[in-house]
């Protein structure tokens, strides 16, 4: 009975308190995780589930409240004295050494010495011990880069158990592995469990945290809201529960993508052969009033690439596009802007938020370039516009001078888009834009994509998630191995018909 | 406590802290003495002979928001002290007020272009600000030999000897010069836009691109100013020492205006950048040089005593020092209450969270 809450906790987080520049991160939170139970931390982006790991993996101090691992009290100044008190986390973006071999990584600090200095043979002998026991047979001497991120997921849980980690974090494991992949994941978690491990499980997949936790805490605006046993809590009841109100939105929506557009006229845009040598083959696309037309594809299939030619973020070297009719020329971002497009680019970080600027100039900055250093957007507008976009987005919390980079992944998502809106486009470009952001906030964006677009906007839609694509694009332009493959008006087509397209479309085979 | 978090609170407690160690140290540094309607005093100084530095940390702080730095700022001084004294020097009448300004406004452009050349070379060639900067570094100083023929011209000039030493009401005009161009920077950097797209550009280029910032612009706007400034400063420099001397002119000014900026609060990444801070970092370096005149420390012994007291400097303002000052502090401090916790968890109690 390993999930018996009688068991002494491992770890006990108690009034956990976290406050960061106009943001109570976490407010009093209590976390208990016990041996050999797999528990889940659910919440809305911005909940606190992070702020909650960074305090246990000793990346923030903590303001106030307890932390007692085995019953000990313990206070950490840094990752190692947590990682010294057998807590491991393994993020969802791999943090090993790639260019070192497998077994260099298992063993990274704790390689076994010989008569001169490191024993290598001992080394790979070893890392191949861990690594068998969690079922996997690598070759020990192969450079970590060479495998997937699935199994360098699974060499960092081996680094894991060779620090003897007694409390194991897992942050969003599962966001890039495919369901084999997840399934190899899910058997070595259920082995450490019978071995006594703890483990903290992140995951935006309902599916996966119902198939592996034995218990579930949900946070909600850095407070708890509840811990349940997995089988007390049905899922409506948890999303509730997640983002405090009943969730209908959703459902709502699906008569967007069955709206009629009229095709008749110019198209906002229209590209006609567009490619890069190495990058995309010459591709068409077209964009009328009103639409939203959905880019589907795997990662890599050419998605991103096809909207980055667009909106001139890379030099197309063929092809021509057209904007109302009339042949334009996009040799940048600026000319782009110039025929009011706007592209949210997919990667949120490294090419949308600029961290240290606050929300409110975060979302003035396009406007602010389009116009110019000399003419800064007046005060009295600049409060109208982000206390629209706030409002009208949802943006949490709800003060425009905290620096973006406090905010959480889906409330700076929601700070970019008001970024573009705010430049007034006719064509926008959404790139991934719900990537890794929790069911409220996703479905905030996409209500108000469907809103706009209704209103006469044309949307260009990315999403890896096709029931999103389908849900409220009109029509799909499916990619695969940097081509267009083809076009889905997507009322004609279901989940399984767009799946089947991607996988075995022929080119030629054009549906209109 | 809101003070306490203000960023620039340990920039200013560390200049308040060095001023007051030299009153305590010799109470005649506080004095200040009306003359003739003219204030002097140790403090009136730190102001007048802040000029050079305080121009030149100025553009530095606006080039490192850029995520570039300016290593050719001494070198810039040089060439604008020997192109002005050069002409003033070949001119008939050296304290013709005309002539002076005409050589200034002459230095002034060379040392624009000088500025331009060094934002073409980061903005448009993409090269590495310290690699393209450490070009004119080391070009500036030889072109400034050039000018003067090898020599250090000395001049006779009574607007120069004003520049330096004059006084307009009853504060030095080097200090009203300095003052103006802080005021005017400041203005254009936040009352227009320029400000914010330059910390923009500074903290992620890649996402300014797109949101169809012309960093482009912006960077190169960046090296003109620091350029320009550079080439007042030379001229205020030149002015003091009634020379232009090709050598000594802004000699490691580079490296001090990097570490008023540092001790203002902007930091070396790029992004934020904060102008009051390096008027306040600026002073403070200042008010170092004159301490160690003040207190008579030796001559061979004062590079050793300026780098102990930025090291202290520097500490009392890291963050990490901050933290491990408050861990002491809970550790001595409250030693009884912090010791005593709640009890640990019973099952009864997690029952409750369980519902």
């Amino acid at each position: 009975m390993t999930t018996d809450t009688d068991v002494p906790a491992l770890v006990e987080m108690r009034g956990i308190t976290i406050a960061f520049p106009g943001v109570l991160a976490l407010d009093g939170v209590d976390f208990f995780l016990r041996p050999g139970e797999v528990h889940s931390l659910m919440g809305e982006n911005g909940a606190g589930k992070s702020t909650l790991i960074k305090a246990l993996t000793g990346v923030y101090t903590i303001d106030s409240g307890t932390i007692s691992i085995a019953g000990e009290r313990r206070s950490f100044e840094s990752t190692a004295d947590a990682q010294q008190a057998g807590i491991s986390t393994v993020y969802q973006e791999v943090n090993l050494c790639t260019n070192l071999s497998v077994g260099e990584n298992v063993m990274l600090g704790h390689e076994p010495s010989g008569t001169f200095g490191i024993d290598w043979k001992g080394v790979h002998e070893a890392a191949r011990g861990h690594l068998t026991s969690l079922g996997l047979d690598l070759d020990t001497r192969s450079s970590l880069q060479s495998h997937s991120i699935a199994i360098q997921q699974l060499v960092a849980i081996a680094r894991a158990m060779v620090l003897d980690a007694k409390v194991l974090i897992l942050d969003e494991p599962t966001s890039s592995l495919d369901r084999g992949e997840v399934e190899q994941l899910f058997a070595v978690i259920r082995d450490l469990k019978d071995k006594g491990v703890a483990i903290l499980f992140v995951s935006h997949f309902l599916d996966q945290v119902y198939e592996i936790s034995d218990r579930i805490t949900v946070l909600r605006n850095g407070a708890l809201v509840g811990e349940h046993l997995v089988e007390d809590l049905p899922r409506d009841a948890l999303v509730t529960e997640m983002i405090g109100r009943e969730l209908s939105d959703l459902a709502a929506l699906s008569s967007v993508a069955d709206r009629e557009i009229d095709r008749s006229g110019d198209p906002v845009l229209r590209a006609r052969g567009l490619g890069r040598k190495g990058v995309l083959d010459p591709a068409d696309i077209d964009a009328f009033e009103g639409e939203v037309v959905g880019i589907a594809g795997l990662l890599g299939s050419g998605r991103t690439e096809l909207v980055r030619l667009l909106y001139g973020a890379d030099r197309a070297d063929s092809g021509t596009i057209e904007i109302d009719g009339q042949a334009a020329k996009i040799h940048s971002p600026r000319q782009a802007m110039a025929h009011r497009m706007a592209l949210s680019s997919e990667n949120r970080r490294a090419e949308g938020v600029v961290a240290d600027l606050t929300v409110a100039e975060n979302m003035i900055l396009g406007l602010q370039a389009q116009r110019g250093w000399l003419k800064p957007v007046p005060k009295a507008e600049r409060d109208q516009i982000v206390g629209e976009y706030m409002d009208a987005l949802g943006v949490r919390p709800a003060d425009p001078d905290v620096p973006i980079g406090n905010l959480s992944g889906g409330n700076q998502q929601k700070v970019l888009i008001a970024r573009w809106l705010a430049t007034q486009p006719e064509l926008l470009i959404l790139d991934e834009p719900t990537r890794g952001i929790d069911v409220g906030a996703k479905a905030d964006i996409q209500r108000k994509v469907a809103e706009l677009s209704a209103k006469g906007l044309s949307v260009i839609f990315i999403s890896s998630e096709l029931e999103e694509v389908l849900r409220i694009a009109q029509r799909v332009v499916v990619m695969r191995d940097r081509r267009r493959v083809g076009e889905l008006d997507s009322s004609a087509v279901d989940l399984d018909g767009l799946i089947d397209y991607i996988a075995h479309a022929e080119e030629g085979s054009v549906s209109r | 406590m809101t003070l306490l978090k203000h960023r620039l609170f340990w920039p200013a407690a560390a200049l308040v802290t060095l001023l007051a160690v030299n009153m305590i140290a010799n109470p005649s540094f506080a004095r200040i003495s009306l003359r003739d309607g003219q204030l002097y005093g140790a403090l009136i100084d730190i102001l007048r002979q802040s000029a050079p530095l305080m121009l030149v940390a100025l553009g530095m702080t606006i080039v490192i928001a850029t995520r570039g730095i300016d290593l050719s700022v001494g070198a810039i001084m040089a060439v604008s002290g020997a192109v002005a004294l050069t002409i003033i020097d070949g001119a008939g009448d050296a304290n013709s007020w005309g002539t002076v300004m005409l050589a200034i406004g002459i230095a002034v452009l060379v040392a624009l272009v000088l500025g331009a050349w060094n934002g073409l070379l980061v903005s448009v060639l993409g090269i590495q600000p310290i690699i393209a900067t450490l070009v004119l570094m080391l070009a500036g100083r030889g072109a400034a030999l050039l000018i003067t023929d090898g020599f250090i011209t000395t001049v006779n000039s009574s607007p120069l000897s004003y520049i330096a030493s004059g006084y307009l009401l009853i504060l030095p005009f080097a200090f009203f010069v300095w003052l103006a161009a802080v005021v005017v920077v400041g203005l254009v950097e936040r009352r227009t836009a320029l400000g914010m797209l330059t910390e923009a550009v500074g903290i992620n280029p890649e996402a300014s691109r797109l949101a169809g910032v012309r960093s482009r612009g912006i960077i190169w706007t960046a090296y003109i100013l620091s350029g320009v400034l550079a080439g007042i400063a030379g001229v205020i420099y030149a002015a003091n020492i009634k020379a232009a001397d090709a050598n000594a002119a802004g000699y490691l000014i580079e490296l001090y205006a990097i570490l008023a900026v540092v001790l203002g609060g902007t930091s070396l990444m790029g992004g934020k950048f904060s102008i009051a801070g390096t008027v306040i970092g600026v002073l403070t370096v200042q008010a170092l040089e004159s301490t160690i005149l003040f207190l008579g420390v030796p001559p061979a012994q004062s590079p050793v005593f300026f780098a102990v007291v930025v090291v202290i400097v520097v500490l009392v303002q890291s963050p990490r020092v901050h933290r491990w000052g408050r861990l002491l502090g809970s550790r001595f401090g409250s030693s009884g209450g912090d010791g005593k916790m709640p009890p640990v968890a019973t099952p009864e109690k997690q029952k409750e969270v369980v519902r």
